[in-house]
């Protein structure tokens, strides 16, 4: 293509590294990788409807150590994507704009998000939906 | 061939004239999403250990049926307006971006059809 020999405005590479240039991709990655985890949605839909055999064997799987890293993996970029989402959602409204406001809601996001993803995990291995 | 200069083309229209419509339909699902994907969690956590009869129980009662199918069909299209604009950012050949997002949205309307229609099949009882 022609664009390709023109001159480039600095980019990504001349800023030190701020904590909002991360979360923003993060968001983008969790997005991605949810997306991926719709697989699994959908694997234990079918599973679960086709019979109990079928059923035993996603069980068997998301029982896996592989399994619930996967899980985990998921649980936590749910909730990172839902809370950062928020964010994305406010900033929308025309809100959440001043630098220090950036950077508390930024915070307050991984916060949320990260204690989130423990009580999901503290339930899931103590109280956790046994009959 | 327009004698116009692309300047008087784009002024007023944009240059892509599109774009508003996706940018709310990205913004309605995710509102929509924020009530389904906590209901979603909270139940798969109450679920976990449950055997095969107490899961087709629990999909086939009608609140948690129209909510499941409500969640699938919201998180695909969610998703499919998210990963659109990941290859329109990074793929810049332009077959290829045309192939992948056509493909990205068969898939996504395949895996909705099945999500939606095995929940519905529980759901009545098939």
């Amino acid at each position: 293509m022609t664009t390709d020999t023109r001159p480039l405005s600095p980019h990504v590479g001349i800023y030190r590294w701020q904590i909002t240039m991360t979360m923003s991709i993060l968001h983008r990655a969790t997005g991605l990788w949810l997306a991926v985890g719709t697989l699994a949605l959908i694997y234990w839909l079918i599973a679960a409807t086709s019979g109990p055999d079928t059923y035993v064997t996603a069980h068997w799987f998301f029982g896996t150590w592989i399994g619930q890293i996967l899980m985990w993996l998921w649980t936590f970029s749910l909730f990172y994507h839902l809370c950062n989402g928020v964010r994305h959602l406010f900033w929308d409204a025309g809100m959440g704009f001043k630098i220090r406001t950036f950077y508390i809601t930024g915070y307050s996001v991984w916060a949320i998000a990260i204690i989130l993803t423990a009580l999901a995990i503290i339930f899931a291995y103590t109280a956790g939906g046994h009959p | 061939m327009s004698l116009r200069t692309p300047l008087a083309e784009a002024r007023g229209l944009g240059s892509a004239k599109e774009g508003t419509g996706h940018w709310v339909a990205q913004r309605l699902t995710a509102l929509a999403l924020i009530p389904l994907t906590l209901w979603f969690v909270v139940s798969v956590l109450m679920l976990m250990h449950s055997n095969y009869v107490s899961v087709v129980n629990w999909i086939h009662a009608p609140w948690n049926a129209i909510l499941l199918v409500l969640t699938v069909l919201t998180v695909y299209w969610h998703a499919y307006l998210g990963l659109q604009v990941i290859v329109e950012d990074y793929v810049h050949v332009g077959w290829l971006k045309v192939s992948v997002i056509v493909a990205l949205r068969f898939i996504a309307v395949i895996l909705a059809a099945i999500g939606i229609f095995v929940v519905l099949r529980v759901a009545f009882g098939g």
